[in-house]
């Protein structure tokens, strides 16, 4: 057996053995995020990055590298279809985003005014977003069917003239959708809105008791905005949802009547693989990308770079 | 003459023994009631006299549904046996990245270039020279089907043409009859625009559009009567709430509507309900002014499978599906025609008749399938669903449709 070479382990002389360079230091960790790694740059920012790039081609049914510039661009902002799908995206979006935030605190706020049941009431508001989009979608369908649901009940009670038919009137048909996708999504939002507040310290309202602050007044003033985080992680996940609108649609309406009830994700998903124009979906896809960013990078800006400086 | 049958029955049988079998999935959208009677004729077929089992795959809802499911199997690597496509440009593709059997052998064996009628059906099959499928039927879509139940309630007698019909409707309407079906979704709504365009415009205008994409035309005078009339037909339809197609033929079947304009595979509906063609219905091919149809129709695509056997099943099964037996069960209980003019049809009814004799005279023309590419059809569409839900001028119409026209590739 040949000895151990005088330097090595027992590290009697550093200077002889230089730390290993930045990027070694820490190696079995690097290692163990490698695939993550891997996984972010090639299917995420990969698949986004080919998605992109095949929106400036002529592709069919399957993807080609057959460059138009911006024709497809072009054709997709000419398209009556889009336009009446993004307004349509724009006025569920605002709609549900203020009317979901302000039920779902509403019902968290009742409900953490200490009553009886509510663990009952908790359940029964949850309940609908147990039930997919494809069971809402057509059970409001059924709901807001003049022969069958709302309308029907009420003149059955005797007003005649009662009138409530919103998925059949080009005008109207989104406020339908919207109802369907409020009733889904308040309830959720109430249980994430009580999670925060039961994470507001008992005494600050003991102290706003003692300085006869009214209840009202505590929530605006003190809870709301000590739940900041509260209300930016259901904004997120109300927004994401919104963007993704796609099966509320389809099962409701189908973008009907006419096209009146059509959203992007429903044109990118028919242009995909309906009327069998890749690059058309994919510069919608585009599109839909492009609106998430503007949204998300002036509030990423406002999130983290403010902290810097405040 | 015994002998040699004995012969014959015998090699059939060594070689049917021989010959392996295989489950061979199908899939394919026949599921209202006249389409799912007819496909059982094909798997009838299939498992009578091949060794070979058909595996039904049937997906609900309309082409629209079923051909994105259908192509997405087969780019995704996990392909059925066969399945029931729109021949005419949809599979160009998919052709193209060698993703479907070529069946070239197997037809210039038996002969479809002879037998096939029209034969532009199989060369909607072709590509490059080669033939990818197997046509199964011509489906027509340019009928307007009438209810004589509806006509007599209201006092009439039954229309001959389109313009009759429109000047029959508000009688129709006081007697609380729809004036005409019409099923609230996109496809339905761009094939009876479709129906319109072939029955009210002359072949040379028609030609111009759909073949040579002359927007020019598509703008002109000609083509502003049909959309005239399609103003018309969406007053007619307005009380008509149904979505599905067989839903608004069971409307015209039960004399609840007056009419709808639909293809001829309404026609297995009919024959579902027991309806006599001329006595409980008339059939109008081209509106009843044009006596033209298209002949789209159905065909099997093989998508390639890296297994002999299963080629070989796929070759006994495209055998199977053109030969003269099978057309003929098929295509009777379908309503369509067949794509074979050597059939004994002595059993079709009174619109088969009238469909054969268009076909007989050669009164053909492509099918939209054939024209457009479906990037173009889909546009169509969209312009179709919003001119129906809306008060959409026909000028505005008709002015979005050239500019399609334009474009279209």
């Amino acid at each position: 057996m040949t000895p151990a070479p005088p330097t090595g382990r027992s590290g009697h002389s550093p200077a002889a053995r230089p730390r290993p360079p930045r990027a070694l230091r820490n190696l079995n960790a690097k290692i163990a995020s490698v695939p993550m790694i891997l996984t972010a740059l090639v299917v995420f920012m990969g698949g986004t990055a080919w998605t992109v790039a095949h929106s400036f081609t002529k592709s069919r049914l399957l993807p080609k590298w057959k460059f138009v510039g911006f024709d497809q661009y072009e054709r997709l902002w000419s398209s009556n279809r889009w336009l009446i799908s993004v307004e349509n995206l724009l006025i569920y979006g605002l709609c549900s985003l203020m009317l979901t935030m302000a039920i779902g605190f509403t019902l968290a706020a009742l409900l953490d005014r200490k009553i009886r049941f509510e663990g009952a009431f908790r359940t029964i508001f949850l309940y609908p977003f147990a039930l997919s989009f494809v069971v809402t979608g057509l059970a409001w369908q059924w709901i807001l069917n003049p022969d069958f649901g709302i309308q029907n009940v009420v003149r059955s009670w005797g007003w005649e003239s009662f009138a409530f038919d919103p998925l059949n009137n080009p005008e109207t048909v989104i406020f339908g959708v919207l109802i369907a996708g409020l009733w889904q999504g308040s309830g959720f939002v109430m249980v994430i809105m009580l999670a925060g507040l039961r994470g507001i310290d008992e005494d600050i309202w003991k102290a706003a008791r003692v300085d006869g602050i009214g209840v009202t007044k505590t929530y605006v003033r003190v809870i709301i905005p000590m739940m900041r985080p509260v209300f930016v992680t259901a904004l997120v996940i109300i927004a994401s949802g919104i963007i993704k609108l796609y099966d509320l649609v389809v099962a409701q309406t189908n973008g009907g009547p006419g096209i009146s009830s059509e959203v992007p994700a429903k044109y990118v998903i028919n242009y995909m693989f309906e009327a069998q124009n890749l690059g058309q979906g994919f510069a919608a896809s585009t599109m839909m990308l492009l609106s998430v960013i503007i949204i998300l990078v002036p509030w990423a800006y406002l999130e983290f770079g403010g902290k810097k400086r405040g | 003459m015994k002998l040699t049958s004995i012969l014959m029955t015998t090699a059939l049988s060594v070689s049917a023994t021989i010959a392996q079998s295989a489950d061979l999935e199908v899939t394919h959208w026949w599921t209202s009631g006249g389409e799912a009677a007819a496909v059982t004729k094909f798997a009838d077929a299939v498992n009578g006299q091949t060794t070979h089992n058909w595996v039904d795959g049937a997906i609900a809802g309309s082409g629209t549904t079923a051909r994105p499911i259908i192509i997405s199997r087969i780019l995704g690597g996990d392909p059925m046996a066969a399945t029931q496509l729109t021949h005419g440009r949809q599979a160009e593709e998919l052709i193209e990245a060698g993703l479907m059997t070529d069946l070239t052998e197997l037809a210039e064996q038996e002969g479809w270039r002879d037998i096939v009628n029209p034969p532009s059906l199989l060369d909607s099959c072709t590509y490059e020279g080669r033939i990818y499928c197997v046509p199964v039927n011509i489906h027509s879509t340019q009928w307007l089907w009438l209810s004589h139940e509806a006509f007599d309630k209201a006092g009439m007698s039954v229309p001959q043409d389109w313009y009759e019909f429109v000047a029959a409707a508000p009688k129709l309407a006081e007697a609380g009859i729809v004036p005409l079906a019409m099923g609230q979704q996109g496809w339905q709504q761009r094939i009876a625009f479709g129906a319109l365009t072939v029955g009210l415009v002359d072949q040379d205008s028609w030609r111009k559009v759909s073949l040579e994409r002359d927007a020019g035309v598509a703008a002109g005078p000609q083509y502003a009567k049909v959309f005239d009339a399609v103003v018309d037909a969406r007053e007619l339809a307005r009380n008509s709430n149904v979505q599905d197609w067989n839903l608004a033929t069971n409307m015209v079947i039960t004399g609840k509507a007056g009419g709808q304009i639909m293809g001829d595979w309404a026609q297995g509906e009919f024959t579902l309900a027991e309806q006599v063609a001329g006595q409980d219905y008339t059939c109008l091919p081209g509106m009843g002014l044009n006596q033209i149809i298209d002949t789209s129709g159905d065909a099997f695509y093989f998508p390639a499978i890296d297994d002999a056997e299963v080629r070989q099943a796929q070759m006994d099964m495209a055998s199977v599906l053109i030969s003269k037996e099978v057309q003929v069960a098929f295509n009777l209980t379908k309503g369509s025609l067949p794509v074979r003019g050597d059939v004994d049809l002595s059993a079709a009814n009174d619109c088969m008749k009238k469909g054969l004799a268009i076909l007989a005279d050669g009164n053909v023309l492509p099918s939209m399938d054939q024209a457009f590419s479906t990037d173009t059809q889909a546009q169509i569409q969209d312009l179709m669903a919003e001119f129906w839900a809306s008060d959409m001028a026909a000028a505005d119409a008709q002015a979005r449709y050239a500019e399609i026209i334009a474009d279209a590739d």
